[in-house]
């Protein structure tokens, strides 16, 4: 690699690491707020206008936090793993088109890059599990582990039909490839499936299990304080962009849309998305783990092959 | 077979859905509960021998923290007690009052057990719908009596003081507007698909049991047993008014949460019919006759022993006096129906999964204030 394109990749992983803080900042905000409309109520309302800024003190307030580790933790996992769990959310972003040329690495096999490095992330999570020592932690580190290790299936078989169509990994053909129409209209039962896993892949309500604040309270990151349990709830939220970001871009067109610059048709669909996913959460109660189970195995699990086989016949036909 | 080793896990005392400070030692395989120990007491207070070195009218204020979400009841339970115990009448005014009082205070306590199921199951919008109305029957009590916890408003031999003004009109405004609202809980919350599998089949309390541990109020009745004081010992005014009494089919927790649902609507049917009777003011229903003025200030009953009970939200709370003749109650026992409900928890939360034991309990309705008093 050429000292010029070091430079560019190293800026574009900064500018991408911005724009998921400002996203960060925006979809935690939005939550609060979303969530107190829903719920006929103010919401955040001191600090700035309409609480704008609340962003910005919740985060000095936990920087500033004292961090408390429990001397029976097994220490040099238990510090480890909030990063183990957001650093694969973050890295998911290199392959994501944001625009035309708005990509970090058009690797050609981004998608399967995408669903390997993101579902690394649970190990994190069951690594804070286990080395709290905390019964509840090592509850929760246990149900997340089988609920994504589960739902990592139908997930990526859901996927498998956008990339019959499109006959590409890369993120940027397969944009490229929805110019005339939409995945979404070909693919609907795909895109169904996929937002469901991906509820259960994020934690997202209904299927919010590893941190059941009632109770496991908060699970896996009971015993964490201050920053470090910031960065499980960046990772979270990280991972909601990144899941509603491959979403737009498998389905609902990417980067493409009339009048308004790439970038912002991008950032709509995505807030749409998530704007869906907390929609949800402030909805549904939650569903129980072997219900969980059941639903992952005996329901979406078919149903994904399915959509797989329909689509191959479909494409033999029309060819 | 391979087992796995079963292992120990503390619920509580302070446990986000405990529903105030229940611990619950707990035998677990995997997820699966093998054995539930629960562990009470940490809100004692000493209530029942507080009393025995306060007069009769000294106690009230005591009641108001029994269960602290039903101030109205406790309050009237015992002053009911006490009227019987040294044989006074009450106006029939203050008959309806303390009926409209009571009933809106059952709204208000379901509501809060419906919350907190809701919360239980993840459900946090219910939760802020439901205090969202508590809140319109605690300006009702504000109105009435400048207290919008512990009351204290029900006296012995009638009211502390009489209706304010617009206060009626207030009420119906109420029950017009809660009307709709409770079927759009049920639609919303009650009949969700998720909750329906969260709550159907999860904690079956059979009739034999439910009898046998002494359930009462929405337990009891969640098992398809008909019994409710109000109509099978009817007290104070009940006999007049129209209502229904909903029962459970399968017994499981959420034939009780549904029962709750039902009984807020029959309450707000009692309060209407008795603000109509309030309304049409018959001379013996007249303004101003709120208390019965021959009430002695020192109460001095005989030396004897009373009991009397009446349907609390949670159920039969009954309230036992022993007198020795003195101004002071030589003994005051409380029968708690939240205690009672509560007992048959280790019935329950037998061989369930860990996720079930919150639902179960929120469908059990404990207030700690009154299982621990």
């Amino acid at each position: 690699m050429t000292l010029a394109g070091l430079v560019i990749t190293i800026l574009s992983a900064i500018v991408v690491f911005i724009v998921i803080g400002i996203f960060l900042m925006v979809i935690l905000y939005s939550e609060i707020k979303v969530a107190s409309h829903i719920q006929s109520r103010l919401g955040y309302m001191r600090t700035g206008w309409h609480g704008t800024l609340q962003g910005l003190a919740d985060m000095v307030k936990l920087l500033l936090k004292e961090e408390i580790i429990h001397p029976k933790t097994d220490k040099l996992i238990f510090l480890m793993a909030p990063y183990v769990v957001f650093v694969p959310a973050f890295l998911a972003f290199i392959v994501v088109p944001f625009g035309p040329k708005l990509i970090v690495q058009d690797l050609n096999i981004g998608l399967l890059y995408f669903v390997a490095i993101s579902s690394i992330g649970v190990l994190g999570i069951f690594m804070a599990g286990w080395a709290s020592h905390n019964k509840y932690s090592l509850l929760g580190g246990i149900r997340s582990a089988a609920q994504i290790i589960s739902y990592e299936i139908p997930r990526s078989l859901s996927i498998l039909g956008v990339i019959m169509l499109s006959g590409s990994l890369s993120t940027v053909s397969i944009v490229s490839a929805q110019t005339k129409v939409w995945y979404i209209l070909l693919q609907p039962l795909g895109f169904f499936l996929y937002f469901i896993t991906s509820l259960a892949e994020c934690n997202r309500t209904p299927f919010d299990l590893p941190e059941a604040e009632s109770e496991l309270i908060s699970g896996f990151h009971t015993e964490y304080t201050g920053m470090r349990f910031a960065l499980f709830f960046m990772a979270e939220y990280t991972h909601v962009f990144a899941a509603c970001a491959l979403g737009t871009v498998l389905f609902l067109g990417g980067w493409q849309g009339p009048l308004l610059p790439p970038v912002v048709w991008f950032l709509i669909k995505t807030y749409l998305l998530a704007f869906i996913m907390l929609w949800l959460r402030w909805t549904l109660p939650r569903v129980r783990m072997d219900q969980l189970m059941n639903l992952g195995w005996r329901t979406l699990l078919p149903l994904a092959i399915v959509n797989f086989v329909f689509t191959g016949v479909g494409i033999l036909l029309v060819s | 077979m391979i087992r796995t080793e079963e292992f120990y896990l503390n619920i509580g005392p302070h446990h986000p859905s405990t529903h105030g400070v229940l611990r619950v030692l707990l035998k677990l395989d995997g997820e699966k509960i093998v054995e539930a120990i629960p562990d009470i007491g940490y809100l004692h207070r000493n209530f029942e021998k507080i009393v025995e070195s306060r007069t009769y009218t000294q106690v009230i204020p005591f009641t108001d923290r029994l269960d602290y979400t039903n101030s109205m009841g406790n309050n009237l339970a015992y002053c009911m007690t006490v009227e019987k115990l040294i044989g006074i009448t009450v106006p029939k005014r203050a008959e309806y009052i303390r009926v409209i009082m009571a009933e809106l205070n059952r709204i208000a306590s379901h509501l809060i057990s419906i919350a907190g199921c809701g919360m239980d199951v993840g459900a946090f919008s219910i939760m802020l719908y439901c205090f969202r109305e508590r809140e319109k029957i605690l300006d009702l009590f504000e109105m009435v009596c400048g207290a919008r916890l512990t009351y204290n408003y029900i006296r012995i031999g009638g009211v502390s003081q009489d209706l304010p003004d617009g206060f009626i009109e207030k009420v119906n405004a109420f029950c017009e507007y809660f009307k709709p609202k409770i079927d759009e809980y049920e639609n919303f919350f009650l009949n969700n698909y998720i909750y329906l599998n969260r709550a159907k089949g999860v904690g079956i309390l059979t009739k034999e049991d439910a009898l046998n541990y002494g359930a009462s109020g929405p337990v009891l009745r969640g098992s398809g047993i008909k019994r409710d004081l109000r109509k099978d010992e009817p007290y104070s005014v009940y006999e007049e008014f129209e209502f229904e009494i909903p029962v459970g089919e399968n017994g499981d927790s959420w034939d009780r949460v549904k029962v709750r649902m039902e009984e807020m609507r029959q309450s707000v049917r009692i309060i209407e019919q008795a603000v109509q009777r309030l309304k049409r003011g018959d001379t013996e229903l007249r303004e101003g006759n709120y208390i019965n003025p021959g009430v002695p200030r020192l109460i001095k009953p005989e030396a004897g022993e009373i009991y009397h009970h009446i349907e609390s939200p949670r159920g039969e709370l009954g309230m036992y006096i022993v007198s020795d003749g003195s101004f002071k109650p030589y003994r005051l026992k409380v029968r708690s129906p939240a205690f009672s409900n509560l007992s048959t928890l280790p019935v329950l939360l037998r061989g369930v999964q860990i996720a079930d034991l919150v639902v179960i309990i929120g469908s059990l309705d404990p207030c700690f204030g009154e299982v621990d008093r």
